[in-house]
Protein backbone atom coordinates (compact mmCIF):
# COMPACT_ATOMS: atom_id res chain seq x y z
CA UNK A 1 0.00 0.00 0.00
CA UNK A 2 1.49 3.25 -1.04
CA UNK A 3 1.34 5.76 1.77
CA UNK A 4 0.01 9.11 0.90
CA UNK A 5 2.25 11.90 2.00
CA UNK A 6 0.51 14.10 4.57
CA UNK A 7 -0.19 17.55 3.25
CA UNK A 8 1.84 20.33 4.80
CA UNK A 9 0.10 22.40 7.47
CA UNK A 10 -0.24 25.97 6.45
CA UNK A 11 1.76 28.09 8.87
CA UNK A 12 0.79 31.41 7.40
CA UNK A 13 -1.49 32.32 10.30
CA UNK A 14 1.09 31.57 12.94
CA UNK A 15 2.25 35.17 12.92
CA UNK A 16 -1.30 36.35 13.52
CA UNK A 17 -1.74 34.06 16.49
CA UNK A 18 1.58 35.12 17.93
CA UNK A 19 0.65 38.76 17.47
CA UNK A 20 -2.58 38.21 19.31
CA UNK A 21 -0.76 36.69 22.28
CA UNK A 22 1.87 39.39 22.16
CA UNK A 23 -0.72 42.14 22.34
CA UNK A 24 -2.43 40.43 25.25
CA UNK A 25 0.80 40.30 27.25
CA UNK A 26 1.72 43.84 26.28
CA UNK A 27 -1.54 45.10 27.68
CA UNK A 28 -1.49 43.12 30.91
CA UNK A 29 2.14 43.74 31.78
CA UNK A 30 2.86 46.01 34.70
CA UNK A 31 6.54 46.11 35.38
CA UNK A 32 6.60 46.69 39.10
CA UNK A 33 9.24 48.87 40.53
CA UNK A 34 8.53 49.62 44.14
CA UNK A 35 10.80 52.13 45.80
CA UNK A 36 10.43 53.93 49.03
CA UNK A 37 11.89 55.57 52.08
CA UNK A 38 13.35 52.94 54.41
CA UNK A 39 13.13 53.46 58.12
CA UNK A 40 14.02 51.51 61.22
CA UNK A 41 11.46 51.56 64.00
CA UNK A 42 12.69 51.89 67.57
CA UNK A 43 12.35 48.73 69.63
CA UNK A 44 9.58 48.51 72.15
CA UNK A 45 10.84 49.38 75.59
CA UNK A 46 9.42 47.61 78.60
CA UNK A 47 10.84 49.89 81.22
CA UNK A 48 10.85 53.56 80.51
CA UNK A 49 14.43 54.77 80.84
CA UNK A 50 15.10 57.90 82.79
CA UNK A 51 14.75 60.97 80.67
CA UNK A 52 17.72 61.58 78.49
CA UNK A 53 18.43 65.24 78.63
CA UNK A 54 19.02 66.77 75.24
CA UNK A 55 20.00 70.36 75.24
CA UNK A 56 17.46 72.62 73.65
CA UNK A 57 19.96 73.84 71.12
CA UNK A 58 20.67 70.30 69.92
CA UNK A 59 17.02 69.67 69.20
CA UNK A 60 15.31 70.63 65.98
CA UNK A 61 11.58 70.38 66.45
CA UNK A 62 9.35 69.96 63.41
CA UNK A 63 5.68 70.17 64.15
CA UNK A 64 2.99 69.32 61.62
CA UNK A 65 -0.56 70.21 62.50
CA UNK A 66 -3.86 68.79 61.30
CA UNK A 67 -4.07 71.29 58.45
CA UNK A 68 -0.67 70.17 57.14
CA UNK A 69 1.04 73.34 58.24
CA UNK A 70 4.63 73.23 59.30
CA UNK A 71 6.03 74.73 62.50
CA UNK A 72 9.80 74.50 62.64
CA UNK A 73 11.53 75.71 65.81
CA UNK A 74 8.46 77.76 66.71
CA UNK A 75 8.29 79.40 63.31
CA UNK A 76 5.94 78.79 60.43
CA UNK A 77 7.76 77.41 57.44
CA UNK A 78 7.06 76.28 53.91
CA UNK A 79 7.97 72.72 53.05
CA UNK A 80 10.40 73.90 50.37
CA UNK A 81 12.55 75.65 52.98
CA UNK A 82 12.71 72.69 55.32
CA UNK A 83 15.61 70.95 53.63
CA UNK A 84 17.94 73.94 53.87
CA UNK A 85 16.90 74.63 57.45
CA UNK A 86 17.68 71.04 58.43
CA UNK A 87 21.04 71.14 56.64
CA UNK A 88 21.94 74.35 58.45
CA UNK A 89 20.99 72.82 61.77
CA UNK A 90 22.88 69.52 61.38
CA UNK A 91 25.93 71.12 59.83
CA UNK A 92 26.13 73.98 62.32
CA UNK A 93 29.02 72.65 64.45
CA UNK A 94 28.52 75.09 67.31
CA UNK A 95 30.95 73.51 69.74
CA UNK A 96 34.02 75.73 70.12
CA UNK A 97 37.28 74.48 68.64
CA UNK A 98 39.42 72.72 71.23
CA UNK A 99 36.48 71.16 73.04
CA UNK A 100 36.05 67.36 72.57
CA UNK A 101 32.80 67.94 70.75
CA UNK A 102 34.31 70.17 68.14
CA UNK A 103 33.32 69.21 64.61
CA UNK A 104 36.16 69.84 62.20
CA UNK A 105 34.31 68.92 59.01
CA UNK A 106 31.25 71.05 59.57
CA UNK A 107 30.81 73.97 57.22
CA UNK A 108 27.93 75.66 58.99
CA UNK A 109 27.72 79.04 60.61
CA UNK A 110 28.88 77.73 64.03
CA UNK A 111 26.15 79.57 65.87
CA UNK A 112 26.34 78.98 69.60
CA UNK A 113 22.58 78.53 69.90
CA UNK A 114 22.29 75.77 67.29
CA UNK A 115 23.59 72.19 67.31
CA UNK A 116 27.06 71.29 68.68
CA UNK A 117 27.91 68.67 66.07
CA UNK A 118 26.06 66.26 63.74
CA UNK A 119 26.33 63.46 66.30
CA UNK A 120 24.50 65.53 68.92
CA UNK A 121 21.92 67.00 66.61
CA UNK A 122 18.52 65.38 66.89
CA UNK A 123 15.56 66.14 64.67
CA UNK A 124 12.23 65.52 66.29
CA UNK A 125 9.11 65.25 64.16
CA UNK A 126 5.75 65.60 65.76
CA UNK A 127 2.55 64.88 63.87
CA UNK A 128 -1.06 65.31 64.61
CA UNK A 129 -3.20 62.23 64.12
CA UNK A 130 -5.06 64.05 61.37
CA UNK A 131 -1.99 65.07 59.40
CA UNK A 132 -2.23 63.67 55.90
CA UNK A 133 0.12 60.87 54.99
CA UNK A 134 1.29 62.79 51.93
CA UNK A 135 2.53 65.61 54.13
CA UNK A 136 4.15 63.16 56.53
CA UNK A 137 6.11 61.55 53.70
CA UNK A 138 7.03 64.96 52.28
CA UNK A 139 8.55 65.99 55.61
CA UNK A 140 10.39 62.68 55.99
CA UNK A 141 11.63 62.95 52.42
CA UNK A 142 13.02 66.46 52.97
CA UNK A 143 14.77 65.48 56.19
CA UNK A 144 16.34 62.38 54.64
CA UNK A 145 17.37 64.59 51.74
CA UNK A 146 19.16 66.91 54.15
CA UNK A 147 21.11 64.00 55.65
CA UNK A 148 21.89 62.61 52.21
CA UNK A 149 23.14 65.99 51.05
CA UNK A 150 25.65 66.16 53.91
CA UNK A 151 26.69 62.53 53.55
CA UNK A 152 27.29 63.04 49.85
CA UNK A 153 29.36 66.10 50.55
CA UNK A 154 31.56 64.31 53.07
CA UNK A 155 32.03 61.18 50.95
CA UNK A 156 32.86 63.37 47.96
CA UNK A 157 35.50 65.10 50.05
CA UNK A 158 37.01 61.95 51.60
CA UNK A 159 36.66 59.30 48.92
CA UNK A 160 35.58 61.10 45.79
CA UNK A 161 32.27 59.34 45.27
CA UNK A 162 28.70 60.10 46.11
CA UNK A 163 27.31 58.32 49.17
CA UNK A 164 23.82 57.66 47.84
CA UNK A 165 25.01 56.32 44.51
CA UNK A 166 27.59 54.07 46.13
CA UNK A 167 25.07 52.71 48.63
CA UNK A 168 22.66 52.02 45.81
CA UNK A 169 25.19 50.02 43.84
CA UNK A 170 26.22 48.20 47.00
CA UNK A 171 22.62 47.21 47.66
CA UNK A 172 22.33 45.97 44.11
CA UNK A 173 25.32 43.72 44.71
CA UNK A 174 27.67 45.24 42.18
CA UNK A 175 30.75 44.72 44.32
CA UNK A 176 32.39 41.48 45.32
CA UNK A 177 35.07 40.34 47.73
CA UNK A 178 37.51 42.75 49.37
CA UNK A 179 36.20 45.73 47.41
CA UNK A 180 32.78 45.21 48.94
CA UNK A 181 34.18 45.12 52.49
CA UNK A 182 36.19 48.23 51.79
CA UNK A 183 33.18 50.16 50.57
CA UNK A 184 31.01 48.91 53.40
CA UNK A 185 33.64 50.15 55.82
CA UNK A 186 33.72 53.57 54.19
CA UNK A 187 29.95 53.84 54.18
CA UNK A 188 29.98 53.06 57.91
CA UNK A 189 32.50 55.87 58.43
CA UNK A 190 30.26 58.37 56.66
CA UNK A 191 27.22 57.17 58.55
CA UNK A 192 29.17 57.63 61.75
CA UNK A 193 30.11 61.18 60.80
CA UNK A 194 26.58 62.19 59.92
CA UNK A 195 24.32 59.82 61.84
CA UNK A 196 20.63 59.86 60.98
CA UNK A 197 19.00 60.95 64.21
CA UNK A 198 15.35 61.35 63.49
CA UNK A 199 13.02 60.94 66.38
CA UNK A 200 9.30 60.60 66.01
CA UNK A 201 7.05 61.56 68.84
CA UNK A 202 3.80 59.71 69.35
CA UNK A 203 1.18 61.65 67.46
CA UNK A 204 -1.00 63.86 69.53
CA UNK A 205 -4.66 63.16 69.81
CA UNK A 206 -6.73 64.96 67.25
CA UNK A 207 -7.67 68.45 68.19
CA UNK A 208 -5.29 68.83 71.10
CA UNK B 1 31.30 44.40 -20.04
CA UNK B 2 27.79 43.37 -20.16
CA UNK B 3 28.28 41.83 -16.76
CA UNK B 4 27.59 45.10 -15.03
CA UNK B 5 24.72 46.11 -17.17
CA UNK B 6 21.68 47.15 -15.33
CA UNK B 7 18.87 44.73 -15.37
CA UNK B 8 15.97 45.86 -17.31
CA UNK B 9 12.71 46.54 -15.50
CA UNK B 10 14.42 46.45 -12.12
CA UNK B 11 11.51 45.54 -9.89
CA UNK B 12 12.07 45.52 -6.18
CA UNK B 13 11.80 41.94 -5.02
CA UNK B 14 9.18 41.29 -2.35
CA UNK B 15 10.57 41.33 1.17
CA UNK B 16 10.40 37.93 2.68
CA UNK B 17 8.19 37.81 5.74
CA UNK B 18 9.18 34.30 6.66
CA UNK B 19 11.09 35.45 9.74
CA UNK B 20 8.26 37.60 11.01
CA UNK B 21 6.76 34.87 13.22
CA UNK B 22 10.16 34.30 14.79
CA UNK B 23 10.55 37.96 15.68
CA UNK B 24 7.07 38.14 17.08
CA UNK B 25 7.62 35.01 19.12
CA UNK B 26 10.79 36.44 20.52
CA UNK B 27 8.93 39.54 21.70
CA UNK B 28 6.13 37.38 23.00
CA UNK B 29 8.47 35.30 25.13
CA UNK B 30 10.13 38.43 26.49
CA UNK B 31 6.82 39.83 27.66
CA UNK B 32 5.66 36.47 29.02
CA UNK B 33 8.78 36.26 31.14
CA UNK B 34 8.68 39.79 32.55
CA UNK B 35 4.95 39.86 33.21
CA UNK B 36 3.95 39.74 36.83
CA UNK B 37 0.27 39.18 37.19
CA UNK B 38 -1.09 41.10 40.11
CA UNK B 39 -1.44 38.75 43.04
CA UNK B 40 -3.52 40.97 45.25
CA UNK B 41 -6.73 42.64 44.39
CA UNK B 42 -6.66 46.19 45.67
CA UNK B 43 -9.57 47.11 47.88
CA UNK B 44 -8.27 50.53 48.85
CA UNK B 45 -7.40 53.62 46.91
CA UNK B 46 -3.73 53.90 46.13
CA UNK B 47 -2.43 57.25 45.19
CA UNK B 48 1.05 57.08 46.63
CA UNK B 49 2.84 60.17 47.88
CA UNK B 50 5.91 61.30 46.02
CA UNK B 51 9.47 61.00 47.21
CA UNK B 52 12.94 61.10 45.71
CA UNK B 53 15.21 59.96 48.53
CA UNK B 54 14.34 56.34 47.90
CA UNK B 55 15.82 52.91 48.22
CA UNK B 56 14.88 49.82 46.34
CA UNK B 57 12.52 47.35 47.89
CA UNK B 58 13.73 43.80 48.35
CA UNK B 59 10.64 42.05 47.21
CA UNK B 60 11.47 38.53 48.34
CA UNK B 61 11.62 39.55 51.98
CA UNK B 62 8.73 41.96 52.10
CA UNK B 63 5.28 41.86 53.56
CA UNK B 64 2.86 44.35 52.07
CA UNK B 65 0.38 46.40 54.03
CA UNK B 66 -2.02 48.55 52.04
CA UNK B 67 -3.99 51.34 53.60
CA UNK B 68 -6.28 54.09 52.46
CA UNK B 69 -9.88 54.86 51.74
CA UNK B 70 -11.91 51.96 50.33
CA UNK B 71 -12.00 52.07 46.55
CA UNK B 72 -14.90 53.72 44.81
CA UNK B 73 -16.95 50.60 44.31
CA UNK B 74 -16.63 49.52 47.95
CA UNK B 75 -17.39 52.90 49.44
CA UNK B 76 -21.14 52.24 49.72
CA UNK B 77 -20.45 49.19 51.78
CA UNK B 78 -17.52 50.27 53.89
CA UNK B 79 -17.68 54.06 54.02
CA UNK B 80 -14.78 56.40 53.39
CA UNK B 81 -12.82 55.93 56.58
CA UNK B 82 -9.21 54.80 56.09
CA UNK B 83 -8.84 51.02 56.14
CA UNK B 84 -6.01 48.50 56.24
CA UNK B 85 -5.67 45.72 53.72
CA UNK B 86 -3.38 42.72 53.94
CA UNK B 87 -3.55 40.04 51.29
CA UNK B 88 -6.98 40.05 49.74
CA UNK B 89 -9.10 41.37 52.55
CA UNK B 90 -9.62 44.25 54.94
CA UNK B 91 -8.02 43.82 58.30
CA UNK B 92 -8.90 45.59 61.49
CA UNK B 93 -6.20 46.89 63.77
CA UNK B 94 -6.80 44.12 66.31
CA UNK B 95 -6.42 41.41 63.68
CA UNK B 96 -3.24 42.95 62.31
CA UNK B 97 -0.75 40.77 64.24
CA UNK B 98 -2.42 37.56 63.13
CA UNK B 99 -2.62 38.69 59.52
CA UNK B 100 1.00 39.81 59.51
CA UNK B 101 2.24 36.58 61.02
CA UNK B 102 0.32 34.70 58.37
CA UNK B 103 1.83 36.84 55.63
CA UNK B 104 5.28 36.24 57.06
CA UNK B 105 4.76 32.48 56.90
CA UNK B 106 4.47 32.76 53.15
CA UNK B 107 8.01 34.04 52.77
CA UNK B 108 11.01 31.80 52.26
CA UNK B 109 12.15 30.37 55.53
CA UNK B 110 15.66 31.79 55.60
CA UNK B 111 14.37 35.30 55.00
CA UNK B 112 11.78 35.38 57.75
CA UNK B 113 14.25 36.72 60.25
CA UNK B 114 14.77 39.98 58.42
CA UNK B 115 11.35 40.91 57.14
CA UNK B 116 10.74 44.28 55.56
CA UNK B 117 7.31 45.70 55.92
CA UNK B 118 6.30 47.67 52.85
CA UNK B 119 3.65 50.24 53.59
CA UNK B 120 1.65 51.28 50.56
CA UNK B 121 -0.53 54.03 51.82
CA UNK B 122 -2.74 56.48 50.02
CA UNK B 123 -1.62 60.05 50.51
CA UNK B 124 -4.89 61.23 51.95
CA UNK B 125 -4.87 58.83 54.85
CA UNK B 126 -4.48 60.21 58.36
CA UNK B 127 -1.12 59.72 60.00
CA UNK B 128 -2.87 58.38 63.09
CA UNK B 129 -3.68 55.14 61.30
CA UNK B 130 -0.07 54.73 60.25
CA UNK B 131 1.26 55.27 63.73
CA UNK B 132 -1.20 52.68 65.04
CA UNK B 133 0.19 50.23 62.48
CA UNK B 134 3.72 51.12 63.52
CA UNK B 135 2.90 50.45 67.17
CA UNK B 136 1.67 46.98 66.21
CA UNK B 137 4.81 46.37 64.16
CA UNK B 138 7.00 47.26 67.11
CA UNK B 139 4.97 44.82 69.19
CA UNK B 140 5.72 42.13 66.61
CA UNK B 141 9.39 43.09 66.43
CA UNK B 142 9.25 43.89 62.74
CA UNK B 143 11.34 46.99 62.87
CA UNK B 144 12.20 47.49 59.24
CA UNK B 145 9.60 49.46 57.38
CA UNK B 146 9.68 51.04 53.98
CA UNK B 147 7.20 53.68 52.90
CA UNK B 148 6.56 53.04 49.25
CA UNK B 149 6.45 56.23 47.22
CA UNK B 150 6.03 57.11 43.60
CA UNK B 151 8.87 58.93 41.87
CA UNK B 152 8.77 62.70 42.01
CA UNK B 153 8.90 65.33 44.65
CA UNK B 154 6.07 66.57 46.80
CA UNK B 155 7.58 70.03 46.97
CA UNK B 156 7.47 70.65 43.25
CA UNK B 157 3.74 70.42 42.76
Amino acid sequence: MGRRSTPEVNAGSMADIAFLLLIFFLVTTTIEKDKGIARQLPPKQEDIPEDVIIKQKNLFVVNVNRNDQLLVEEELMEIKDLRQAAIDFIDNGGAPSGSPEHCNYCKGKRLPDSSDNPDKAVISVQNDRLTSYGMYIAVQNELVAAYNFLRNRESQRLYGWSFTEMKKSLDEGEFKGPKKDDIQEKIKVIQGMIPLKLSEAEPKKAGS
Amino acid sequence: MSKFKKKKGGEIPAISTASLPDIVFMLLFFFMVVTVLRDTNLLVQQELPKGDQVEKLQKDRSVFIYAGKPSQRYQKQYGTEGKIQIGDKYTSLDALPAALTEAREKLREELRGSVNVALKVDKETNTGLISDIKQELRELQMYKVIYITSPGNQVDN
